[in-house]
């Protein structure tokens, strides 16, 4: 039971990935860019999740898959062309097939209308006669009843089950009666049903040439059918020519069996079923006292089938040797039991629980942070920098660290599958709307870590419809303004600096920045008179309860709004920027880290706090001279670096540390870039050192706080927050702006 | 006497069942993904009974088979085809392109072994 279980797992993700495939090569076929190959790959991820749901008994999955699967054969071998209208309604059943696939894993109950609409859909499209649906699938693997028309060949089905069981183990009940019966009972037997009785059959097989050919052999059926009774062979050498005549790939002998069996006929021609257009075959069954009566009086050893069909086929032996001897030379199956690694293209793999991998990750974290605190303690007990223990613990840095991305390396997944999801958002949202789109994708073999990919799904879900939905215009809108009708999404993944970059951009309008204004002033999101910029306006679409639709669609309107992603994008230490270009449309980007697990981190300290500013974020640290400070009204400051100026901002006001703002001649510098490449320096009080960190999630274990992204625990055991670089800049702008507001109507 | 079987699909669930079901029944598994596979693994054992999916990539059953049966070696191995069909059709391809026997799927582990047992020693 355990193996069933763990090859239905296997069976489920296979499925994941014929899936995957099945889609790829449908858009594959749809970008006209496919050829046999393409096809033959399609129809097989269909066929192959067919054959599995089969020996799992989930009849709906095989029902459509045997559905769409005709269709596809269609496609395959010609009948059917691969018209744009035909591929959009197999890639509609692609999804369809991969809903029913969930629903046979996680549970649940199939849109039965929707499926039994497409099933209509696609048969039609097959041609005039649909495919014949089975109606009941074979009993699955688990379980012992099986069918009688498994191999397609019943004609009497009826008492196939019982020849089948007498086939593999003598039936018990069947022989407890007959071996124990008196003889005049057998007649009471006889006149009830003379097919339970055990009954004589006269065969006549005749092979020829064609079945050695194929490597079947006379020898085997008859010791098969030796096991089903009582039997007598005799073999007709008449035939056999002079040896100077004889074709060693011939076939000269006649074999005449008697075979006395419970069994029944079918039972009996199931043996020959192989072979059937090789050889001339008779089947009489006897119908006399005799024969009967004589199975019936048997002792119960003789009527069990031999243990060694040599036995019975002794007296033939000796004139079988021409014949049976396979007309090729065998090697010797012992020279097969050497195991023979398999050369295969694929690198082999093996499956574990995510759990192990979870637990793994948190134990490297923890050898992170000894680590640290080892290099901690040794650095404060003054021991020299080349001396052998300082020595062994920079040994042990690089150890670790390369243990952590081995680590870190096993939870890596490209974005694929999560892109290829979004192939299906793409053409539902499409078909909703009316829109016709195309979905570009690049990048999907950048690997980011599984919890990042898992829950990127649903913002980018949103990103998609929302670019579909509110970024494209309809398609005479598109002729109208000059562009090609069909609209194109793109989807790029790419890693930048230690970071994925992923961007959905769409060849829409562009953002209608009058009317966001309108809507932000409206919804009192911002004053009237206040002035923004072009930025600053596209940014308001990600402010709560924004909504740009005028009417609210059924792809809008979920109650999810671009905050909602937002905070999602941020929970997941990530960063989500807009541009837009009117007319030419918007580009939504996401800047993640690679990992939840683990950051390189600057240490600073403000305010006699210890802070971690993300390495990545950074672009260099300075000392600012008093020359180079500049103020700009009552309270904004900036830098003056290599010509430019740069707001500079205390991190421990903005966090509220202390009231009074520091004096930026007794800090240090920061000099960030945050996400929308606008520079910052972040002022803090001194710089203790550049160190890895274990990233512990605040939300989970205490809630969200502005300014902070994650917490940590430093070398000494303390806790320590990283700074959520982002969110201070755009923090102390909208202090600034609001304290401009403030100072403006106050002089006014 | 222990048989050696090479099965040959190139679906890994229909691999795995069908390695639990014959490992059941004694025999010793050989696995290939598809025809180009599965001769290549012949090339270093020769099993009692060779069973083969029909469709794969890169060479598929029917091709399959052809080469076994052309080859020298190995022409005499019994293979039994795993088919989802059980129409005559496909039956007969099969057959004439060399096929011992046919085993349907979704195979009953002790038809799979009756079906080996009719073709090998």
């Amino acid at each position: 039971m355990d193996t069933m279980a763990a090859i239905k797992q296997t069976f489920f993700q296979e499925c994941e990935e014929q899936l995957a495939e099945l889609e790829q090569g449908l858009m594959t076929i749809e970008r006209e860019e496919g050829d046999v190959e393409t096809i033959n790959a399609v129809f097989r991820a269909v066929h192959s999740i067919k054959g599995g749901a089969g020996a799992f008994g989930l009849d709906d999955l095989v029902r459509f898959a045997h559905t769409f699967e005709t269709t596809l054969d269609g496609m395959r071998s010609g009948k059917l062309d691969a018209t744009p209208q035909i591929v959009r309604l197999m890639l509609r059943s692609a999804d369809i097939l991969a809903d029913l696939v969930r629903i046979s894993r996680d549970g649940g109950e199939p849109d039965q209308a929707r499926v039994a609409q497409m099933s209509d859909e696609l048969s039609r499209a097959g041609g005039a006669h649909a495919a014949p649906v089975p109606e009941a699938m074979p009993q699955p693997l688990i379980g012992d009843g099986f069918e009688a028309d498994e191999f397609g060949f019943a004609p009497t089905p009826v008492a196939f089950d019982f020849g089948a069981d007498a086939d593999s183990e003598p039936a018990d009940t069947g022989v407890d009666e007959f071996g124990f019966a008196p003889v005049a009972i057998s007649f009471d037997t006889l006149v009830g049903d003379v097919e339970e009785a055990g009954q004589t059959y006269d065969i006549v097989f005749k092979p020829a040439p064609g079945l050695y050919a194929k490597a079947n052999d006379a020898l085997r059926l008859l010791r098969e059918l030796g096991r089903l009774g009582d039997m007598t062979v005799t073999c007709e050498t008449d035939t056999v020519p002079l040896l100077s005549e004889l074709d060693p790939e011939g076939a000269y002998l006649t074999w005449k069996i008697e075979l006395k069996t419970d069994a029944a006929e079918t039972a009996v021609r199931e043996i020959f079923e192989f072979v059937e257009f090789d050889c001339e075959l008779s089947i009489a069954r006897r119908l006399n006292l005799d024969g009967t009566a004589d199975v019936v009086a048997q002792p119960m050893e003789d009527l069990v089938p031999a243990d060694e069909p040599v036995e019975v086929l002794a007296p033939i032996a000796p004139v079988t040797v021409a014949e049976i001897a396979p007309p090729a030379e065998r090697t010797s199956p012992a020279a097969a039991s050497q195991p023979v690694q398999a050369a295969t293209a694929q690198q082999p793999t093996i499956r574990v629980d995510l759990d192990r991998v979870d637990r793994l990750i948190d134990l490297v974290g923890e050898l992170v942070i000894n680590q640290s605190m080892l290099a901690q303690r040794v650095t404060e007990a003054g021991i020299a920098r080349l001396s052998d223990v300082a020595v062994g613990l920079d040994d042990l840095e690089n150890l670790t660290r390369e243990i952590q991305d081995s680590v870190m390396a096993i939870r890596a997944q490209p974005v694929r599958p999560i892109f290829q999801r979004m192939s299906r958002v793409v053409r539902e949202v499409a078909d909703m709307t009316g829109k016709s789109v195309r979905l570009v994708t690049e990048g999907e073999n950048c690997e980011v870590d599984k919890t990042v990919i898992e829950r990127l799904a649903d913002p980018l879900t949103h990103m998609i419809r929302n670019a579909i939905d509110h970024g494209l215009e309809s398609p005479e809108k598109r002729v109208a303004a000059g562009k090609p009708e069909q609209g194109v999404v793109r989807m790029i993944a790419a890693h930048r600096s230690g970071r994925v970059v992923i961007e959905v951009s769409d060849d829409g309008a562009g953002i209608n920045r009058a009317k966001v204004r309108e809507i932000a002033i409206g919804k009192g999101l911002i004053e009237e008179n206040l002035q923004l910029t072009d930025s600053e306006i596209d940014d308001l679409i990600f402010a709560p309860g924004f909504s740009t639709a005028s009417t609210i669609s059924d792809v809008s309107g979920r109650g999810v709004g671009m905050d909602v992603v937002r905070r999602s994008i941020q929970a997941l230490g990530g960063r989500i920027t807009i541009t837009s270009r009117p007319g030419k449309g918007t580009t939504f980007t996401l800047s993640l880290p690679l990992t939840l697990a683990v950051l390189d981190g600057m240490v600073v300290t403000v305010a006699g706090q210890t802070l971690v500013v993300p390495l990545s974020a950074i672009v260099e640290t300075l000392q600012p001279k008093a020359s180079e400070v500049h103020s700009l009204g009552e309270s904004a400051r900036v830098i003056a670096i290599r010509g430019s100026f740069i707001p500079l901002i205390d991190v421990g006001s903005v966090l509220g540390y202390r009231s009074d703002e520091a004096q930026p001649t007794h800090s240090v510098a920061v000099l960030v870039e945050t996400e929308n490449q606008s520079q910052c320096a972040l002022m803090v009080d001194g710089i203790i050192g550049q160190q890895q960190v274990v990233i512990k999630s605040l939300e989970a274990n205490y809630g969200h706080v502005f300014g902070v992204a994650a917490a940590t625990i430093l070398g000494d055991g303390r806790v320590a927050v990283i700074l959520d670089v982002d969110a201070i800049v755009a923090g102390s702008r909208s202090e600034a702006a609001r304290a401009d507001a403030i100072r403006k109507r106050n002089a006014a | 006497m222990s048989k050696t079987i090479l099965t040959v699909d190139d679906s890994r669930t229909i691999r795995e069942m069908l390695k639990a079901a014959l490992l059941d029944a004694g025999m010793e598994v050989f696995q290939a993904e598809d025809g180009v596979h599965g001769l290549e693994v012949l090339e270093g054992c020769t099993p009692d009974v060779i069973i083969t999916d029909i469709n794969m990539p890169r060479m598929d059953g029917f091709g399959f088979i052809e080469a076994v049966r052309g080859s020298d070696k190995h022409r005499a191995i019994p293979i039994l085809v795993l088919t989802t069909e059980s129409v005559d059709e496909k039956k007969d391809r099969a057959r004439r392109a060399g096929a011992s026997g046919w085993i349907i799927k979704p195979f009953d582990p002790v038809k799979l072994v009756n079906a080996i047992n009719r073709v090998a020693a």
